[in-house]
């Protein structure tokens, strides 16, 4: 588009085009403050949100969007926090608003089940993503199995993809796709890899899967990276790209959706996204659902720093508060316990055991 | 009582080899028979250095013989178990099944150990089930549980291939035993299986959802006199800080939130003490077997 000036020169190795000659799109975006923003708004999205979020980002070209619990499928719990509405009602509400765009739902095997994916698609959701530690590819294989059964699209998500170096990486996705996964994601949970730690990862993924499915990536900006990793990410071969409409996501937010469309198109990579429809849909669309800016402050910060998965940082919060410790340093023990995305229950036992530290 | 009654573990993989060191300490259950189907498994070798018979012929070949075994404790895979347990019950053999195939009733020795003393064949549900309903148990018999949700951690290398291609089994057969075992009206179950090295210890936290006016000291004792109840056949089973009590909210659901942290070690018979929950898989299976022997034993002397 004229507006944004010059085209640089930024050819790219692979695009979503060659996966799907049907579409002209250089990179295939999803938006996903539907879910992973679900954390920021405690799930309490209403159906209103819903219907309204979803509206004005398919008219602003947005191809996919993901609706569910930010735990995914079947999250609703006092683990992670109870939903204010159904999820399921919720995709149901998407998927019947959506008019051009694919509605995308997460699960995570050990907390979802192969029910809720049926149900979910009975709802309209068109695009299970499945989402385990980057380490524990193999408990998603009874998964995709079923969703490609079912004709299901079919996303891997490796989880914390900062624990691991990219060779592990490459080998789980492998995992993934022998099962029926069809585009695996390099995930930074935690918002902790600094560029060339993003596009190391992705090529190597591109390297052992590429030739028979696509390579997406999925940021935070717990160290104010998130749009930098994610052009490191493109550059590298992912086709497939998330990030949310005003970093409306867990920590500091995820790589905001609506900046990277400029960035694409500043760049020359077709994403079907209208600029000026994105930016005007954050503005008066977006914020006014978001309970507050996703900002980078000492918590979410110490995420990045600490590698700690991004959705702690509500429930370190609320131990927090509730038993007077620092949630900067029960953040800090959750780094330095390995804790992995799923363990908010164990965020308790650190502020507990801070408090016996403090009171002692 | 000097009689012990004899037992063929089928399955000479880990938590079988971890059984028969258990059964080795038995009063009451004599481990005579190891049964693979894989020459080359390891644990036919180990089971003969301590002196069981073991074969590789699979359980065929044990039901040919002329002298059969009072129990069979099957850890193999539900799929077997659920072939073979007809057979088991047609030769008069009782079964303690460690699989999640759910054939007989579920058993959790400290909550209804009791009751299926006299069953033919007793299911030991999941390890995360063993290792929270227990504390479900322990809240529900002190005061109504309108909804329970337990999480279990394990380490990724304690988690074998049978778990990780039925995670689905894991969580909704756990959920249903919360309900069932554990008294609450509605149950669900997370698992989540964490690689950090040195490999973690298996942590389990449980919620339970009551009354605003539930006796909070009287659910604090409870669970304190289950722990001990666990405690008396898994010696690592732990109770890491005090039951927390949220008052009701709308976070809560305007309920009180009773949370209880437990950790479980395990003995280090012969699987590695960070993996506590197949620990307390074969620790309960042990005792479930024990308590149907005493039965058979007891009601004999009669």
């Amino acid at each position: 588009m004229s507006i944004s000036g010059a085209v640089e020169l930024n050819a790219l190795t692979r695009t979503w085009r060659d996966t799907d000659p049907t579409s002209d799109l250089d990179i295939r975006l999803t938006d996903t403050c539907l879910r992973d923003g679900s954390h920021h708004k405690r799930h309490q999205f209403t159906g209103e949100e819903v219907r309204a979020i979803v509206g004005a980002l398919d008219a602003s070209g947005v191809p996919v969007i993901e609706v569910t619990h930010g735990d995914g499928l079947g999250g609703s719990s006092f683990n992670y926090g109870f939903s204010r509405t159904p999820e399921q009602e919720l995709i149901k509400i998407a998927a019947e608003t959506a008019k051009n765009a694919k509605i995308a739902f997460l699960m995570l095997p050990g907390l979802g089940t192969k029910d809720d994916i049926l149900e979910a698609q009975d709802n309209g959701g068109s695009i299970c993503r499945i989402a385990t530690h980057c380490t524990e590819a193999d408990v998603s294989e009874q998964h995709f199995k079923l969703a490609r059964e079912r004709g299901l699209e079919t996303v891997g998500f490796l989880m914390m993809s900062h624990t691991q170096p990219p060779e592990v990486l490459a080998a789980q996705a492998r995992i993934m796709v022998d099962a029926g996964c069809q585009c695996v994601y390099v995930v930074d949970s935690a918002g902790a890899l600094i560029l060339e730690g993003v596009s190391d990862r992705v090529a190597a993924v591109v390297a052992e899967i590429g030739h028979e499915a696509t390579v997406g990536f999925h940021g935070h900006e717990n160290l104010d990276l998130g749009a930098g990793n994610t052009v490191m990410a493109v550059r590298a071969g992912a086709t497939q790209i998330d990030g949310s409409v005003r970093r409306f996501g867990a920590g500091a937010g995820n790589t905001p959706l609506d900046a990277f469309v400029g960035i694409c198109d500043k760049l020359g990579w077709n994403t079907g996204v209208d600029f000026l429809k994105i930016i005007d849909a954050s503005e008066d669309v977006v914020r006014p659902a978001m309970p507050e800016e996703c900002r980078l402050d000492r918590m979410t910060m110490m995420m990045g720093y600490a590698g700690v998965y991004s959705s702690f940082l509500k429930h370190a919060g609320n131990a927090a508060e509730r038993y007077g410790v620092s949630g900067a340093r029960i953040l800090a023990e959750a780094g330095k316990r390995k804790l992995i995305g799923g363990q908010e229950d164990q965020l308790i036992d650190i502020a507990l055991m801070l408090k016996a530290e403090q009171d002692g | 009582m000097s009689k012990k009654l004899t037992a063929a573990i089928v399955g000479p993989g880990n938590i079988g080899t971890d059984l028969m060191y258990k059964l080795l300490r038995s009063e009451v259950i004599e481990p005579r028979w190891m049964i693979g189907v894989d020459p080359t498994s390891p644990g036919l070798d180990r089971a003969r250095n301590e002196g069981l018979e073991a074969t590789a012929e699979g359980v065929d070949w044990l039901l040919k013989q002329d002298t059969l075994p009072d129990f069979i404790f099957e850890a193999t895979s539900a799929y077997v178990h659920r072939a073979y347990a007809p057979r088991y019950a047609e030769a008069g053999i009782r079964a303690v099944d460690l699989t999640p195939a759910a054939v007989g009733p579920a058993c959790i020795p400290a909550v209804n150990g009791d009751e299926h003393a006299g069953a033919e064949n007793v299911n030991m549900i999941t390890c995360g089930g063993q290792a929270t309903i227990p504390m479900v148990a322990a809240v529900s018999r002190a005061t109504p549980v309108s909804y329970a949700e337990i999480v279990a951690s394990v380490a990724s290398l304690s988690a074998g291939p049978g778990t990780r291609q039925n995670i689905d089994e894991f969580t909704q057969t756990t959920s249903k035993g919360v309900e069932t075992i554990g008294g609450a009206a509605k149950g669900k179950a997370i698992i989540i299986l964490n690689p950090a090295e040195p490999p973690m210890i298996m942590r389990d936290t449980i919620f339970c959802a009551v009354a605003p006016d539930a006796d909070r000291d009287a659910i604090t004792a409870s669970v304190h006199a289950m722990v001990k109840a666990v405690q008396d056949y898994v010696p690592g089973y732990r109770l890491l800080q005090e039951p927390q009590f949220d008052d009701p909210s709308d976070a809560t659901r305007g309920a009180t939130k009773v949370s209880i942290f437990i950790e479980v070690e395990g003995a280090g018979d012969f699987l590695p003490p960070y993996s506590g929950n197949l620990d307390i898989m074969t620790a309960a299976a042990t005792r479930a077997g024990e308590g149907m022997a005493r039965a058979i034993l007891e009601g004999a002397q009669v």
